[in-house]
């Protein structure tokens, strides 16, 4: 039982109820991040540690933090996480760090952070809400690096640097798009990989408020009565 | 001088428009575009938090935390920029409870206009992003307010634009999947790219 529990706290977030395409938490970095996949993987290394860090760190102190000023309590807990990644970061790579720049500071303020610890951390036990961490940052991580993926080899023909399709520019076959290495492109493919999962988990999808009305056919004008 | 405020303002509203270039404050852009009363009261709160917290973050910075800001306390090799990011995020949430209380009780209808959104800014990160971006431009006080109100504006008037597409949105037949978050999605996108064609204007 316990044992199910915890599986499914951890491959949840993944698909069914994955933070970016369901629950809409954390976009801002999923954008900005993603047009170089060894960057994006820096960034979802250093987001899914602060965000089960701060889930195990938040639920041990849970009992003690009156409901008053849990925000605060959970936004220095979460900040100080930040600032030791971003140092760390900056001691051991600084190339990338300067290339994530401001984008590491901002996983304060990344919804997924708040929204486990609001959502998770405050009710549960240390051991399954540092899970859930786990969880809701790879389901992060998936989404991050199939855009990285798409972006980077259809876009300038490498993955990690190295050259998979060779370019028209350097004697190769495949001219580059870059489209897809602009920002703007990042949300068309989360867009479509949300139709995507939408299509498949049928379940997600979100109802119409309005809906077209199945008579379709031209008002009969032969019924009307006439004014003249 | 003018003419250096202008081309700053004007910068940060359309060239590094917040939300449709550097795609900060994205989950609440979202979120909270379907209705253009809701994303115009939300806008105003983010240009008014914006005005106020990235001015006070520049001193912050350039008084305390800057390396060699301390020297007149007898300190001058102390850099404290790596509790920037813990004081900058203490600031907003500060600031943010401070205008809370202060128009509740002084001008409270605008206070019941911004009702429920006025504490979500804390974590809307276009907030903590323009204060990140400003100290990464190294901004003086006088420009750094001109930055906090063009972020501002800028963001505001994306959302309410995106929030205007949403509402004609609403009577479209659209597939299934792409329904709702889906097909915002795809506008933003396009939205963006549109934006992009300011990007080769220099001011």
């Amino acid at each position: 039982m316990t044992v199910k529990k915890y599986k499914d706290v951890l491959i949840k977030p993944l698909l069914e109820e994955n933070p970016i395409t369901l629950q809409i938490l954390g976009i801002c970095s999923a954008l900005a991040v993603t047009s170089n996949l060894s960057v994006t993987l820096v960034m979802c290394v250093a987001l899914t540690s602060v965000v089960s860090f701060s889930n195990l760190f938040i639920s041990i102190i849970r009992n003690y933090i009156p409901s008053s000023v849990r925000i605060i309590v959970q936004m220095t807990i979460i900040a100080s996480l930040v600032i030791v990644v971003d140092e760390l970061l900056k001691a051991y790579d600084y190339e990338t760090s300067k290339k994530l720049s401001v984008f590491v500071g901002l996983i304060i303020t990344n919804c997924i952070v708040m929204g486990r610890a609001e959502a998770f951390a405050m009710k549960e036990k240390p051991f399954i809400s540092f899970l859930d961490g786990l969880g809701n940052g790879l389901g992060y991580s998936i989404i991050l690096i199939a855009v990285a993926v798409v972006r980077e080899l259809f876009g300038a023909g490498t993955l990690m640097g190295y050259e998979i399709l060779p370019l028209v520019s350097n004697g190769g076959w495949y001219p580059a798009n870059n489209l897809l290495l602009l920002p703007p492109s990042s949300f068309i493919l989360i867009g479509l990989m949300i139709w995507g999962i939408r299509a498949y988990k049928t379940d997600q999808v979100e109802p119409n408020e309005f809906k077209i009305s199945s008579h379709h056919s031209a008002p009969d004008l032969s019924k009307r009565e006439l004014n003249v | 001088m003018f003419e250096h405020y202008l081309s700053i303002f004007i910068t940060t509203v359309f060239i590094e428009n917040i939300a449709l270039s550097v795609f900060l404050g994205m989950c609440t852009f979202i979120a909270i575009s379907k209705k253009i009363d809701a994303a115009f009261g939300l806008g105003i709160a983010v240009i008014v938090v914006c005005l106020i917290t990235v001015p006070l973050n520049n001193l912050i910075y350039n008084s305390i935390l800057k390396e060699g800001a301390l020297a007149w306390a007898g300190l001058p090799e102390a850099n404290l920029e790596f509790v920037g990011l813990i004081s900058y995020i203490g600031v907003i949430a500060a600031a943010v409870q401070i205008l809370e209380m202060f128009l509740d009780r002084f001008v409270p209808a605008l206070y019941n206009a911004l009702g429920v959104f006025l504490p979500l800014i804390t974590v809307n990160c276009a907030i903590l992003g323009a204060s990140l971006f400003m100290i990464e431009k190294d901004l003086l006080f006088g420009e750094s307010v001109v930055y906090g109100l063009g972020a501002g504006v800028g963001w505001a008037m994306a959302i309410v634009v995106l929030a205007g597409i949403r509402e004609k949105l609403k009577y479209s037949d659209i597939p299934d999947g792409l329904q709702g978050l889906g097909v915002t999605f795809l506008i933003v996108g396009l939205m963006s790219f549109g934006f992009m064609s300011f990007g080769g204007i220099s001011l």
